[in-house]
């Protein structure tokens, strides 16, 4: 640095937002367990407290290995920088919080993670804010479903469970022709696969629990701002956002717009979410996450391999209805994933056993190296029942909008030999078979 | 706030951030004048230091730039001439700081000859004179102004982790800037060049040739922050107009992005400068 362009991605996962600790020379990122940072005088305290400096006061509202951990995920999305949550839901919280209140509105896409469902559906509409619900395919009902008091359009780059993929570049219309921004959720697509902000999304969560971290250590959420969306046109436009673009007497009487042409997201994401709402990152998950990311480009590359291995075994065993990944011909976003998702779909997919109820419980309690819970992303293969576990607050109506059956079973492909997965599932699919 | 300034063209509408309280004109004013399509957010820690420790301040947005209408001038004494009127429009008579960044330092001198009764300091921050712009960038500005940005932004920013980061942690410096330059680029003040507003600010930073003439008529304790690891104004391009001004100079470890990635050891220069 510096030199003609900007660093390439894997140079950046191992090295954005890190330098060699300046006090010890550790070449590793050291990890801060400390809830607050002496202030070098009143007047130092005063200015950190007032943002006449930038530093660290309270590991609350910022800390100094979760900082590199922001800075790393902002620099592989391509965005202008980030916030590290408790967890994705509280990455996903902090990101409606900080645009919206009681009266507002939020257009969601229908084939979301259940507990982002849970969240939208039921918790957000007991503080006031309501969500409509629309499939991610249609365009028309997503432009139809805004209200003057919708303040965001969120959706998720594979829906879940049935892969449906999310036409960032025509949503992000939608929206912006709107004045709103799109946030969307790329837990299932890290930026190895996806950069969500360079196709037209303005917010990008994460929650970092599974392929960031990969290793199935650690709950985290990440946040990422593009910087692009413009908070202060929308707000003259139509009055949306006066959280951002009207001064706040909670902190200083700040007017975030005027403070940070860039930044104006997430210095209110920190300095009031954060602040109030709490849900922080432990300095230790940063840690854990970092070292994930360190060789993300590596990982993403042999979980797109062992998936494109498993798929193509599934779909041509006879006790497999149907397999839902979308680089196969038959998967209704088989078009949008080749341009959009060019390096792989994800390792996470879907498959319908032919036979009853039973025959699903038979095939999952075979499985030896696949692990029967509920978590995605993992360096080992993963596997679960939707209708029983992550979606079973959903009525069958619910369910049949997101795309699931009583018999959908959801893989999560690990880094394992892609031949003993494959045995594993054999095998699986012989006992399911045997058990009808 | 929001000001009418009386510009050569007639009265025009501009924009300056006063660093979180109100301008009293009636203090001693600090003005911060950003590059070349950057605008006012650069200078936010700063201007808010300033402001509550017994300044009044202008962190402007040039014509044309984020939230001032433009057409930005076609020149840096055009821009010096529209940066006087707005401190005139602000009540501003007496003991101003100009404090410029890049095409901002020049157009910040220029002022600083034109009204020695009004400039009480000088702060130049990453400047160099000349300022050329190679014909390669001029052409990228003009033809790809996207890629244009990228390249300025891989040269003008030193390091992969400016700690604790600008305007906080979190934040990404490469993607910041990038995103800023996006938005003053396509921004609805922007409108109205011939080319596009990055091409004429880098134009008007190659075009600008009367420093030496600027600096006989500089009255004022002028001071340079440069960055060691600079490549867009490297510290050698300043040693003959540095000695023109008689100014102090402070090195910090940074590249040309200075406010950003340096707002600590910027200031330090500064309050040492404002004494």
């Amino acid at each position: 640095m510096p030199g003609y362009s900007d660093p390439g991605f894997d140079t950046l996962a191992l090295h954005a937002g890190a330098v060699p600790d300046p006090a010890t020379g550790a070449r590793a990122v050291p990890i801060h367990l400390s809830t607050s940072f002496v202030f070098q005088s009143s007047e130092h305290a005063a200015s950190l407290f007032n943002m006449e400096r930038s530093g660290h006061v309270y590991s609350r509202i910022s800390n100094p290995t979760n900082a590199v951990l922001e800075e790393r995920i902002a620099a592989l999305e391509g965005g202008a920088g980030a916030i590290a949550t408790a967890s994705g839901q509280a990455a996903l919280h902090l990101a409606i919080a900080t645009i919206a209140g009681t009266g507002h509105h939020i257009v969601a896409s229908s084939a979301l993670y259940g507990g982002s469902h849970n969240l939208l559906h039921y918790t957000l509409r007991r503080f006031g804010i309501e969500t409509t619900f629309v499939q991610p395919g249609d365009i028309d009902a997503w432009r139809a479903a805004i209200r003057p008091e919708t303040r965001l359009l969120f959706g998720e780059t594979l829906g879940n469970p049935g892969l449906e993929v999310l036409d960032i570049p025509t949503v992000s219309a939608v929206a912006h022709d709107a004045g709103l921004p799109l946030l969307v959720d790329s837990t299932f697509t890290p930026p190895w696969l996806l950069k969500p902000l360079d196709h037209g999304a303005d917010l990008v969560m994460h929650s970092a629990t599974k392929f960031l971290s990969g290793h199935g250590t650690v709950v985290g959420g990440l946040l990422v701002d593009g910087g692009v969306f413009d908070w202060d046109a929308a707000h003259q436009r139509s009055g949306r956002f006066a959280e951002l673009a009207e001064p706040y007497e909670g902190f200083h009487g700040m007017v975030f717009t005027e403070e940070s042409t860039v930044g104006a997201f997430l210095l209110r994401a920190r300095r009031e979410g954060l602040r109030d709402f709490g849900a922080c990152m432990s300095p230790h998950s940063a840690w854990l996450i970092l070292q994930g990311i360190e060789t993300l480009p590596l990982r993403m590359a042999r979980h797109i391999e062992n998936s494109r291995k498993v798929v193509g075994f599934l779909a041509a065993h006879p006790m497999v209805a149907r397999v839902g990944y979308p680089e196969l011909e038959s998967h209704p976003s088989h078009a949008l994933a080749k341009v959009l998702l060019p390096r792989g779909a994800g390792a996470v997919f879907s498959f319908d056993l032919k036979g009853s109820r039973a025959q699903g419980v038979a095939f999952i309690d075979a499985l030896k190296i696949f692990s029967h819970l509920a978590n995605v992303g993992d360096c080992r293969s993963l596997v679960i029942h939707p209708a029983s576990t992550t979606h079973f607050r959903m009525d069958d109506a619910a369910l049949a909008r997101a795309g699931i059956s009583a018999g959908t079973i959801r893989l999560s492909i690990g880094l394992e030999d892609a031949d003993d997965l494959i045995d594993d599932l054999k095998r699986a699919l012989k006992a399911a078979e045997k058990s009808a | 706030m929001n000001l009418i300034v009386n510009a050569a063209s007639g009265p025009v509408p501009a924009y300056a951030y006063t660093g979180g309280k109100p301008l009293d004109p009636t203090l001693p004013c600090v003005v911060f004048c950003h590059g070349a399509l950057h605008d006012h957010s650069v200078w936010t820690l700063l201007a808010r230091w300033c402001a509550h420790h017994g300044h009044g301040v202008l962190a402007i947005d040039l014509p044309g730039h984020g939230r001032s209408p433009g057409p930005m001038p076609d020149s840096v004494e055009a821009s010096a001439d529209w940066l006087l009127a707005l401190l005139a429009a602000a009540g501003v008579r007496s003991q101003a700081t100009l404090v410029g960044h890049s095409m901002g330092s020049l157009i910040a001198l220029e002022a600083a000859a034109r009204a020695p009764d009004l400039v009480q300091r000088l702060v130049m921050v990453g400047t160099a004179y000349p300022m050329k712009v190679s014909q390669a960038l001029l052409d990228t500005a003009r033809d790809a102004p996207l890629k244009a940005i990228d390249m300025v932004n891989a040269f003008s920013i030193s390091t992969l982790a400016a700690k604790p980061s600008f305007p906080g942690p979190g934040m990404w410096l490469h993607g910041s800037n990038r995103a800023l330059m996006r938005r003053v680029l396509a921004g609805p003040n922007a409108k109205g060049c011939a080319i596009n507003l990055f091409h004429h600010d880098f134009s008007v930073c190659d075009r600008y040739a009367n420093a030496f003439a600027a600096a006989a008529q500089v009255r004022c304790p002028v001071t340079m922050v440069l960055g060691a690891q600079d490549q867009m104004t490297p510290p050698r391009s300043t040693r003959e107009i540095a000695a023109a001004l008689k100014a102090s100079i402070v090195t910090l470890n940074s590249g040309h992005s200075l406010p950003a990635e340096d707002p600590e050891g910027l200031l330090q220069a500064l309050a040492q400068a404002l004494g």
